[in-house]
């Protein structure tokens, strides 16, 4: 394994553990937010000890997010030092913003999870609700940070330095808004399906339990919306980087060449005539640049962007059609909860928006090699000089697992099972 | 001197260090008495020290993350020195980080209570080691080991690698760095306690780990011509003789209310004391970010960027100090049982 691979195996692993984290510690406060609000309504017994689980769940994941979050902040430096010497003035400015929204997060988690019996009810959930806001938007400034790497902007090339730099400019930056809305509805559909797929797996094994039926409707409330938004901000997305970023199109979708009214491939041998230019450009005649566009060394992995975006679209749409189920039953006023078919589709759903999120991620970013910023710096320049990193990569990945293990265990101890089990 | 943009935002960092050493370090100086724990009340000493750093630990980790977000946005290249020739120093303290943590968290929610142990040990010896580490990466900065590293150059591993960090010097550092914040720990936890017989067990300890301090702090200076240049200042400079009288004077006080049990007196003297060494470690750098050769002006970034994190300072203090008081106020206030705690 060459250094380079190491490195960029490292990095891979350490945004893929991370991700889980990240996405869980945005969606989950809002559930946590909405059984505490219900409970405050209702009394309901069920809803506090609802929102205390999600709360004990946060704990745990917040906690596993902020220090696989700090590993990436010094993996920057640690294994991409030449990205960050010309990066960092430019990006540093989203990071920084994000450090502070991850302060605040951090501080009223803090208030939320020990202050119960400390603070009056009112300032305990508006804590919980600052928690989902500063989460959400310290999410939203690092995928800012990404969107410049793919579609940078807010400087010009001197001589292959940086110079003239806009800061602001490169927090706007093209891909910005696309990215950043397509991860934060992934965070919560994934979430959302997460928690209601667990529990309508629990339904059908336990008919009756009230406590798994509030939580699969919570559940619901804040994935299904999500799910049903995320092919709308999933067709921007595609647009944008039909439009913007050219290559990676081609290698998401395979084609080799450039050509007008390009087909969508579904399956190996099944296509649909011009429905990628329809897609990507909502014009069945449109040109869609092919991988012919660049020189051969400077594809992605086109195998593999293909599939992982494949696996996201169509994990994505499943979400989404589960959604529409959910939607349609509830507008029938029918009793979700005891719909034994809908109820499997759900719990089937459960892993699908974190393999999705995983997905989409690995076709951003394995689509943009061999670049780390496009068109400007290459990966393989921007490495650390120092030898030997298959080292870190292994001790992190042993790491990562052991903790992933660990965690998935403990989640099911203080989460999921029944009352009365603990 | 005159104070240029850049130098602000080096300030800045140093600040952001400081808040990281005494609220982040102070938890792992609790992590290092967990492993410590001893006598009759050892399980209410363990006890006393999860509840005084559960709700505030995450909070006070993020000091570290603006630490380093500001760095690599405001002196990118110095970033990128410290992350080649500081590699394995980093990562273990990250993996120390990453391990405290989770360790610590998985504790509280674990529920069992041989898991419980096994937990609490894993939290209590990477708070151990994390800190020498973090102070053996500051002690190759401080002796003017962080050069441009493995750029061609033809080094080989251990030169390149290891031995910028692998020195006398750096270690009394990270022996230091130990120190403190188990003297800082221990002071707190002297205001944490509820009851008269925990407080003196963590009195005794703070007045040991203040020992400590002195001790590290004498084997750090005697070895101080590996590091010429802080060195040098911490010795000669002008303003050398003002600041190891300020620091002997909080650390006398700090000797001297812990004796007479005037904890919150102790409280603010040590703090004092652990800044007055950071800040002299800065001083006697300056204009040095990386010695010997990259000083604060070269490494800085465009101005643009400097005013911009500037202005995100200015904005995220705005939300952050009222918040940051507020969680201190909501978790450290008096409680009904003496003795109590100050703000």
């Amino acid at each position: 394994m060459s250094d380079l691979l190491a490195a960029r195996s490292q990095m891979a692993v350490s945004l893929a553990f991370h991700i889980v984290f990240a996405v869980i510690g945005i969606a989950m406060p809002v559930l946590m937010v909405i059984a505490e609000r219900r409970w405050q309504r209702t009394r309901d017994p069920i809803y506090l000890e609802l929102a205390k689980r999600w709360a004990r769940g946060t704990a745990i994941l917040f906690a596993v997010g902020a220090v696989s979050g700090t590993v990436l902040s010094f993996e920057l430096g640690l294994l991409w030092p030449r990205f960050m010497e010309v990066a960092g003035p430019i990006i540093g400015m989203p990071f920084s913003l994000e450090g502070f929204a991850f302060f605040t997060e951090a501080i009223f988690l803090g208030i939320y999870l020990y202050g119960w019996e400390k603070v009056s009810p009112r300032a305990h959930l508006f804590a919980g609700v600052l928690v989902a806001v500063s989460g959400a938007a310290s999410g939203i400034f690092v995928v800012i940070a990404n969107a410049w790497m793919n579609t940078p902007t807010g400087f010009t090339l001197v001589d292959g330095r940086f110079a003239e730099i806009d800061p602001i400019a490169a927090m706007l930056n093209p891909a910005a808004f696309p990215q950043a809305l397509h991860m934060t509805l992934a965070a919560y559909a994934a979430t959302g399906f997460g928690v209601a797929g667990i529990h309508a797996f629990m339904l059908l094994k336990e008919r009756t339990s009230a406590f798994h039926r509030h939580a699969l409707a919570i559940g619901l409330l804040v994935g299904a919306p999500a799910a049903v938004l995320q092919p709308l901000a999933g067709d921007i997305a595609a647009r944008h980087v039909a439009r913007h970023q050219p290559v990676k199109l081609a290698a998401m979708e395979a084609l080799y060449e450039t050509r007008a009214g390009a087909p969508l491939k579904i399956v190996p041998g099944i296509e649909i005539p011009s429905a990628l230019s329809l897609l990507a450009f909502h014009d069945p005649r449109a040109v869609v640049k092919g991988l012919d566009a660049v020189p051969r060394e400077e594809w992605p992995n086109v195998p593999l962007v293909h599939l992982s975006f494949r696996v996201m679209v169509a994990l994505g749409t499943y979400l989404a059609l589960v959604a529409l189920w959910a939607g349609w039953l509830a507008w029938l006023k029918r009793d979700l909860t005891v719909q034994r078919r809908f109820l499997w589709a759900v719990a089937v759903a459960t892993p699908c928006g974190f393999i999705a999120t995983e997905a989409g991620w690995m076709a951003t970013e394995l689509g943009r090699q061999p670049w780390v910023i496009v068109g400007v710096l290459k990966t393989a320049d921007a490495v650390t000089p120092m030898p030997g990193l298959i080292v870190p990569f292994a001790a992190f990945t042993l790491l990562y697992c052991a903790l992933g293990v660990i965690v998935g265990w403990l989640l099911y101890r203080q989460i999921v099972r029944s009352p009365g089990h603990t | 001197m005159s104070l240029s943009l850049a130098d602000t935002l080096a300030g800045i960092i140093l600040v952001a260090l400081t808040g990281y050493v005494l609220l982040g370090g102070a938890d792992f100086g609790g992590g290092v008495w967990d492993l410590l724990a001893s006598g009759p009340r050892r399980a209410r000493q363990r006890d006393l020290i999860a509840r005084a750093i559960g709700p505030v630990w995450e909070a006070n980790h993020v000091w570290l993350i603006l630490a380093v977000v500001l760095l690599f946005t405001c002196f990118p290249s110095a970033f990128a020195r410290l992350g080649i020739a500081l590699h394995v120093p980093l990562t273990l303290v990250l993996i120390g980080i990453v391990l405290r943590g989770s360790a610590f968290t998985f504790r509280s929610y674990g529920g069992e209570r041989e898991a419980e142990a096994y937990w609490g040990r894993i939290f209590a010896v990477a708070s151990l080691v994390t800190p020498v580490l973090l102070g053996v990466a500051v002690g190759a900065v401080a002796s003017g080991a962080v050069r441009e590293q493995g750029a061609g150059s033809g080094e080989r591993f251990y030169e390149a690698y290891v031995a910028p960090w692998l020195t006398p010097f750096a270690f009394a550092v990270g022996l230091f760095a130990l120190a403190c914040f188990a003297f800082l720990a221990a002071v707190y936890l002297t205001l944490e306690a509820r009851d008269r017989e925990l407080q003196e067990d963590f009195r005794l300890r703070a007045i040991g780990a203040g020992i400590l301090v002195f001790v590290a702090a004498a084997l750090g200076l005697a070895l101080s011509q590996q590091a010429p240049l802080v060195g040098r200042g911490l010795l000669a400079s002008p303003w050398a003789v003002v600041l190891h009288v300020l620091t002997g004077c909080a650390a006398l006080t700090a000797f001297w209310a812990l004796w007479t049990r005037r904890y919150r007196v102790a409280r603010v003297a040590a703090a004092t004391q652990v800044v007055l060494i950071l800040w002299g470690w800065g001083l006697a750098q300056y204009p040095y970010l990386l010695p010997p050769n990259l000083t604060i002006a070269a490494a800085a970034a465009p101005r643009v960027t400097l005013e911009l994190a500037l202005g995100a300072v200015v904005v995220g203090a705005i939300v952050l100090f009222p918040s940051l008081y507020y969680l201190l106020r909501v978790f450290k206030r008096p409680s009904s049982a003496p003795p109590t705690t100050l703000g």
